[in-house]
């Protein structure tokens, strides 16, 4: 039996089925991108697609696009040069949590910081799954890791906050579960001239759930549905019934000089002068 | 319009996690005894996509019927 008209399009099929383990929310993040891309009608020749290391970052290599697996952390510093050298290129990057707000914090941070063109797709399953559980930077406090056996004490990251306090100016949180609002958040963020970034919360129920009793994959994405709330809504609830509750929608938007434009100008100017 | 579309199972893809089954609205899915999705009850399918927008291993779909000529 063949596969999807989406997945034959866009997917190095040849390459599936993909290493993920049953029930990983991971590749339910990766479609959705591609189900933003075919939505948007882009290229797929002008469109570049990069990643760090984690299994999140693994994403790339069974997607048929220009794709470069970095080293961990560094996916945005690649992403960078990419895009500086041929701004016209529509890059994206995928990333984990610990790729992302570990290793790879001072890059998110300075490419938020100069507004570059690049959309991130964070694979936020709060916790290093690749390397078998240990905690991340989103790991919840209290949440059990390998390198946490007595509970997590760090105050985790809020991506989103992060990044819009270093210069971000497009965020935005989906989950796996509410597939279709994330495909609808992507989308925006690919469109964005500027940095954006999206928090994609996906489950690792090998590491997070076992080590955390979450359940199968299944149950983890039932967990995701009950306690996840469209910001819109939660902004409405009084507040006993927010307590306990985690936020997904749009967080910030907004227009300011984009870093290759800028750079560009510089270029035009000088060649002006001579 | 959406009852020309035809669910399909690529079943040497499954892994059998049973997001497909859980999400699905009217219960068209079942898991059989090898742990892999079966198609049960496709005259409840409403054809709404759920089960291919949440499927992680890319197993299942709707396939437009302009696909197969
Ligand atoms: C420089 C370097 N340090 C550490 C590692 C080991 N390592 C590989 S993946 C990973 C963490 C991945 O976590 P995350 O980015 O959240 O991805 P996930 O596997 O959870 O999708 C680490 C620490 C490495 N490959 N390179
Ligand atoms: S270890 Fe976790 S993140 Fe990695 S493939 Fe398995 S479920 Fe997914
Ligand atoms: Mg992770």
């Amino acid at each position: 039996m063949e596969p999807s008209k989406l997945i034959q399009e866009y997917f190095r099929d040849a390459n599936l089925p993909h290493i993920w383990c049953p029930g990983c929310s991971h590749g339910i993040v990766t479609r959705a991108i591609t189900k933003a891309i075919d939505e948007l009608g882009m290229d797929k020749d002008n469109t570049v697609i990069v990643s760090g290391i984690g299994c999140s970052s693994r994403a790339p290599g069974y997607m048929a696009f220009n794709t470069v697996h970095t080293t961990h952390g560094r996916a945005i510093a690649f992403a960078t040069g990419i895009k500086m050298s041929k701004p016209e290129l529509d890059v994206i990057v995928i990333t984990g949590d610990g790729d992302a707000s570990a290793i790879g914090g001072n890059h998110l941070i300075h490419a938020a910081r100069r507004n570059i063109d690049l959309t991130v797709i964070v694979f936020n399953n709060n916790i290093y799954g690749m390397t078998g559980g240990q905690y991340s930077p989103t790991t919840p406090t209290d949440a059990f890791g390998t390198t946490a056996p007595y509970g997590n004490i760090d105050q985790p990251f809020d991506i989103l906050k992060l990044a819009e306090g270093a210069g971000a100016t497009y965020t935005a949180r989906g989950t796996a579960y509410h597939t279709k609002q994330l495909i609808s958040y992507i989308s925006k963020a690919i469109k964005h001239k500027g940095f954006s970034i999206v928090d994609a919360i996906s489950v690792c129920p090998t590491y997070y759930g076992r080590r955390n009793k979450s359940g199968s994959g299944v149950q983890m994405m039932v967990w995701l549905k009950d306690n996840y709330v469209d910001v819109k809504v939660y902004d409405k609830l009084p507040e006993e019934k927010r307590a306990g509750k985690f936020v997904y929608g749009e967080f910030y938007e907004q227009e300011r000089p984009e870093y290759t434009a800028e750079y560009q100008k510089i270029i035009d100017r000088l060649r002006g002068e001579v | 319009m959406s009852d020309q579309k035809q669910l399909v199972l690529k079943r040497e893809w499954c892994k059998g996690c049973g997001i497909c089954v859980a999400f699905c609205p009217t219960k068209v899915l079942i898991m059989d005894t090898d742990y892999k999705c079966t198609i049960a009850n496709i005259d409840a399918c409403i054809k709404c996509g759920l089960c291919e927008l949440r499927c992680p291993d890319y197993a299942i779909y709707l396939k437009e019927a302009q696909d197969e000529q």
